[in-house]
């Protein structure tokens, strides 16, 4: 074990404390010039463990040379937190080392500074390590540098922000051969993955250091006297039970899902709050000043409760929680973990936290979380890879620092653990696509964004392409928001006449736009009266007293996580594991039983029923709403082509319903319809391919990837111009490049994120190879228990294919004269 | 995996198109029978009016360094034929901004300009000017002009404020409209109507929709009420001004 220096056990014995074995075991491994990854739960002092390689290496005297370590954090406010904490051991050991963040926030004058005399420490966060690697001074400022510190890395390797993070780092690496990468994680579930990533690819991956497991939680799922709902996401029922847990605690933080549910729950509490406690709510829509105002708050102990989303889910301590309150199911079993860890940030006493299920698949799904996190179970993520949109970024972004060589930056590229797979082909196309927009009709040499040299190097073919790119680079890509301001409706010589006032948050404009005129919706805590738009968002004023036509975002819906689903078919299909569940339910799957039947944990049920002139086929995968919603997609196809005549289908969390003319039934046992063929892998094949090009889906997945790799610019609010002549629509290039050029790279890549995104194509196949030859059919005279939530789900979504005319249609009242004409 | 197959459906190379059956849009004496693609044909003058066609709108952002597919002439001239294949017309006029902008002209590819030239051959073409293209090229055949009457109806540009017995057909402002059905919203480009006035949609293939509820709108009719044609995939749509947004 390497040994701290004086300096440093003194500041610890004078705290009385002593360095952990995992901070010295981390520390060993830098010394040895060593990368490592340290998983730890939080509250481990893990982020001190990241950075005390770092603190003793510049205690020693030293020349301020160039930025020494580099930590990033993938929170801006995390980024500011963690400077502030590093700060007091500094000073406190009397330390001359020199800390500095760098975030979007930080000014030009500052960043100009840094550049000329970089600190010992740079915070900072992703994208700001790509700016830094796309500035010509970078070799120069980071020509020194020891130490990488990536914390939250479980957080970032995810998603396309991590992607385009190991691309900088490896930069960061010609520059920097010899500087180790110390990841920080809360625990995964294959902490060999993250391993792989954090090493150059060819080389072993990095070491693993595992920090001492806390207590364990203590979770209850919330017993409740009401009725548990058959279906729906509303927590309605249990808001009583909620409001009686917050007066027994000091401070309590209730999880949500999604925004709108935050907006009820908040509404609902403070509908029954005679005891006037102070419960604030806290969003990511929310006006960020609305937000700090919470924040402070909460970390001062002037609140009792606050009702938040994700925005409150990353490492950051805000003060003495004593409760976390779960509103519907947690969907996965490490978000439920890193949520209840919001609870005494402390290592040494249990968190305690209640979940409280929102219908009866959810008392199920909450049974299965509950089991995991008692065991420590994590959901199985997996580092997102190979971008070929985030590459066409990065590639631009190298341009930015300097010429570049191709097979010098191809070999740069692939050291990179999530583009070791990528040909050299496939980068050759990137490069072209980010010169000439790689197309096959060779119409932009002269505009060309990348010129060769005499040399052979490519290089930047004009200075203000180096601005354009600081501009929209990222890899956040957020649905294009709309400022919600609170209107004054004055009548001026009898003409109505609506100002904006003060700002309230922000909301997707899909939404605002398909409002009407005096719509109510709920937002920011308050019935809003919808007022119209004007050039600066839209305007809204306060509604007293009536009920609001509630906001149904498309955005903080996570999908069931593949783990928590397997538990979830254990728990169903072994009936004696149903004693611990709540009375109502186990009534419920019993009647299922009885009526239907109950299928193991490795078949799939299928059943078929007669309802009100319709026939019903109701599947249950149990493999969430995404994968369900493309399988059913898939199937009515299918049926249309076997003559069943299918009319709508639904999906839930667990269940997929379709509905058809045709007797489903009567065709399965006269042997015209096989459910073994209905349900092949094959259909992942044309099927898949002809309904996703005619998609809304994709296009919307082709947008952000045209954002990301830089063909379509950002839209900053209050910079854009009316927006006509200035943009083209996304879904028109789509439709043009899908005609004139289909093996496009952005198409392509627009296919990848599709089949793991939004259609969940990778998960529908696991499901499909699950379920050869253990699908159970079970043909029913009327609707079966387990049917009856997702029947009673049959809602917006239930409109078979995309139904753009037939709507038109509808809405221009056609439909129903053709149904009324007598002949 | 390949994404998407190799072979172009037929269907995407363009929007569909076809003259509508069951509307009918009048103005001044005139019937105007709405087409699919976004083109109004005059079945009595057999004339076909098209707007906003934006061509090398696609070039002229890459000057910029912005690298659109460079397809969208091809697109849109393809779909322009399909309507003249379809129509017949013995006259052809261009509503303004058929050029994205007045050095269109040097940028366009070979195959498109002999696809241009042979129009004007075969249809009597009037371009009229547009803010985008004050100067359409003269190389390609066709007459250049600021404004043509039909009848009694002054075709040009940009819509202007009308007197008593003045009527009007204008592009420009590329009106888009929404509907709200089942909690969905579905929107398209459309024609606006009110009897004075119809302003047409953007033809182009790189041309989008403007919501009718935008500022410009209200500038060029009020309180005034209108009907929108919209644009469906398969059919177009008539919708009272209060129904759409």
């Amino acid at each position: 074990m390497s040994e701290l220096p004086p300096i440093f056990l003194n500041w610890f014995a004078k705290r009385g404390w002593t360095a952990r074995a995992h901070q010295l075991a981390v520390l060993e491994h830098a010394v040895a010039g060593r990368s490592a990854l340290l998983i730890s739960p939080t509250g481990g002092g893990k982020t001190l463990a990241g950075f005390l390689p770092s603190l003793v290496e510049l205690s020693e005297p030293h020349e301020r040379v160039g930025i020494h370590t580099l930590y990033i954090s993938p929170l801006k406010a995390l980024a500011v937190d963690i400077a502030r904490n590093l700060e007091a051991p500094v000073n406190e050991m009397g330390l001359k080392i020199s800390i500095e963040t760098r975030t979007g926030d930080t000014p030009h004058s500052r960043r100009k500074r840094q550049r000329e005399n970089p600190p010992d420490i740079l915070i900072t966060t992703p994208e700001q390590v790509s700016l830094l690697i796309a500035d010509p001074g970078a070799a120069h400022m980071l020509r020194h540098l020891k130490a990488i510190i990536l914390d939250e890395l479980h957080s970032m390797v995810t998603s396309k922000r991590g992607v385009l993070l190991s691309l900088a780092l490896s930069a960061v690496g010609t520059f920097a051969p010899t500087a180790r990468r110390i990841g920080l994680s809360a625990t995964v579930a294959d902490p060999d993955a993250l391993r792989g990533w954090l090493a150059p690819s060819g080389e072993p991956p990095v070491p693993l250091v595992l920090g001492t497991a806390g207590a364990k939680p203590i979770i209850h799922i919330l017993k409740s006297e009401e009725r548990v709902p058959w279906s729906g996401h509303s927590t309605l029922y249990a808001i009583p039970d909620i409001y009686a847990a917050i007066g027994q605690a000091r401070m309590t933080l209730i999880f949500v899902n999604t925004r709108s549910q935050a907006e009820m729950a908040f509404q609902s509490l403070w509908e029954i709050n005679e005891e006037n406690l102070p419960i604030a709510l806290h969003h990511g829509s929310l006006d960020v000043t609305q937000r700090r105002k919470v924040e402070e708050a909460m970390a001062a102990g002037k609140l009792r409760a606050v009702v938040c989303t994700s925005t409150l889910d990353l490492g950051i301590d805000w003060g003495d929680v004593d409760l976390v309150i779960h509103l519907g199911a947690p969907k996965g079993s490490s978000r439920l973990l890193q949520r209840i860890g919001r609870s005494n940030h402390r290592l040494d006493s249990p968190s305690e936290a209640l979940l409280v299920p929102s219908n009866r698949f959810e008392v199920l799904e909450c049974e299965a979380a509950l089991q995991a996190a008692s065991e420590n179970a994590q959901d199985t993520e997996y580092p997102a890879v190979l971008k070929l949109d985030v590459l066409a970024q990065h590639v631009l972004g190298r341009a930015c620092g300097g010429a570049f060589d191709a097979g010098e930056l191809y070999a740069e590229v692939t050291r990179a653990w999530t583009y070791r797979n990528l040909t050299r082909e496939d980068f050759d196309r990137v490069v072209d696509y980010v010169a000439t927009g790689g197309y096959a009709l060779k119409a932009y040499e002269k505009y060309a964004k990348l010129k060769r040299q005499a040399d052979g190097k490519w290089r930047l073919s004009h200075p203000l392409l180096a601005q354009q790119y600081r501009l929209n680079m990222g890899t956040i890509v957020e649905a294009e928001m709309l400022k919600v301001r609170i209107a004054s409706v004055k009548r001026r010589l009898g003409r109505r006449v609506v100002t904006g006032g003060r700002s309230l948050g922000e909301l997707e404009e899909w939404f605002l736009s398909q409002l009407s005129l005096g719509d109510t919706f709920l937002f920011s805590g308050e019935v809003l009266r919808f007022e119209g738009l004007d050039e600066f968002g839209a305007l809204a004023s306060r509604a007293f007293g009536v009920d609001p036509k509630i906001p149904s975002y498309q955005g903080g819906r996570f999908p069931l996580s593949t783990y928590l689903a397997t538990r979830v078919r254990e728990i169903l299909g072994a009936p004696a594991k149903w004693k611990t569940l709540p009375q109502q339910v186990r009534d419920w799957l019993s009647a299922q039983r009885w009526k239907s039947l109950v299928p193991l944990s490795h078949q799939m049920l299928v059943e078929t029923f007669p309802r009100a002139e319709k026939h019903y086929m109701v599947c249950y995968p149990f493999e969430g709403r995404l994968a369900q919603q493309t399988l059913g997609m898939l199937l009515t196809r299918r049926l249309e082509r076997a003559g069943a005549q299918p009319l709508g289908f639904s999906a839930s969390e667990y269940a997929l319903v379709i509905w058809t003319v045709r007797d489903v039934s009567l065709m399965i046992s006269t042997g015209r319809l096989s459910l073994q063929k209905l349900f092949d892998e094959d259909m992942l094949g044309d099927d898949l391919e002809a309904w996703l090009a005619e998609s809304n889906l994709m296009k919307r997945t082709f947008r952000n990837a045209a954002i990301i790799a830089g063909l379509i610019e950002r839209r900053w609010p209050g910079k854009e111009k009316t927006g006509r002549q200035v943009t083209v629509n996304s879904d028109l290039i789509y439709d043009v490049l899908r005609a004139h050029q289909p093996d496009h790279v952005l198409l392509r890549a627009a296919w990848d994120d599709a089949a793991d995104g939004l259609i969940d194509v990778h998960r529908l196949g696991l499901l499909l190879k699950r379920i050869k030859g253990q699908i159970v059919h079970s043909a029913l005279d009327a609707v079966s228990p387990l049917a009856v939530p997702v029947l009673l789900e049959i809602a917006r979504e239930s409109i078979y294919g995309e139904a753009h005319d037939a709507l038109l249609a509808e809405a221009a009242g056609i439909l129903i004269d053709e149904a009324m004409r007598l002949v | 995996m390949m994404p998407f197959s190799p072979k172009q459906p037929e269907s995407l190379l363009m929007r569909r198109c076809g003259l509508s059956r069951e509307h009918r849009i009048s103005l001044g004496r005139l019937d105007f029978v709405p087409d699919l693609s976004g083109a109004l044909y005059v079945p009595e003058l057999q004339t076909l009016l098209v707007a906003d066609l934006h061509l090398e709108k696609a070039s002229n952002m890459a000057r910029r360094g912005i690298h659109l597919p460079p397809y969208d002439t091809r697109a849109s001239l393809a779909q322009l034929q399909a309507v003249l294949k379809a129509t017949l017309p013995q006259q052809l006029i261009f509503l303004g901004d058929s050029f994205h902008d007045n050095d269109a002209r040097e940028r366009i590819d070979e195959t498109d300009l002999a696809t241009l030239r042979d129009m004007t051959q075969r249809y009597e073409t009037i371009w009229i000017t547009g803010n985008h293209d004050s100067k359409p090229p003269t190389d390609i055949g066709g007459r250049v002009v600021d404004e043509v009457m039909l009848g009694a109806i002054a075709l040009r540009h940009e819509p202007k404020a009308l007197g008593a017995d003045e009527f009007e057909i204008a592009g420009h402002l590329h009106p888009g409209a929404g509907v709200s059905q089942r909690g969905r919203y579905i929107r398209c480009k459309c024609f606006i109507g009110n009897g004075t006035r119809i302003i047409m949609p953007a033809f182009g293939s790189f041309t989008g929709g403007l919501s009718v509820s935008a500022p410009p709108f209200a500038r060029v009719f009020g309180e005034v009420d209108y009907h929108v044609w919209m644009l469906g995939e398969r059919a177009i749509f008539k919708f009272p001004r209060k129904r759409v947004s």
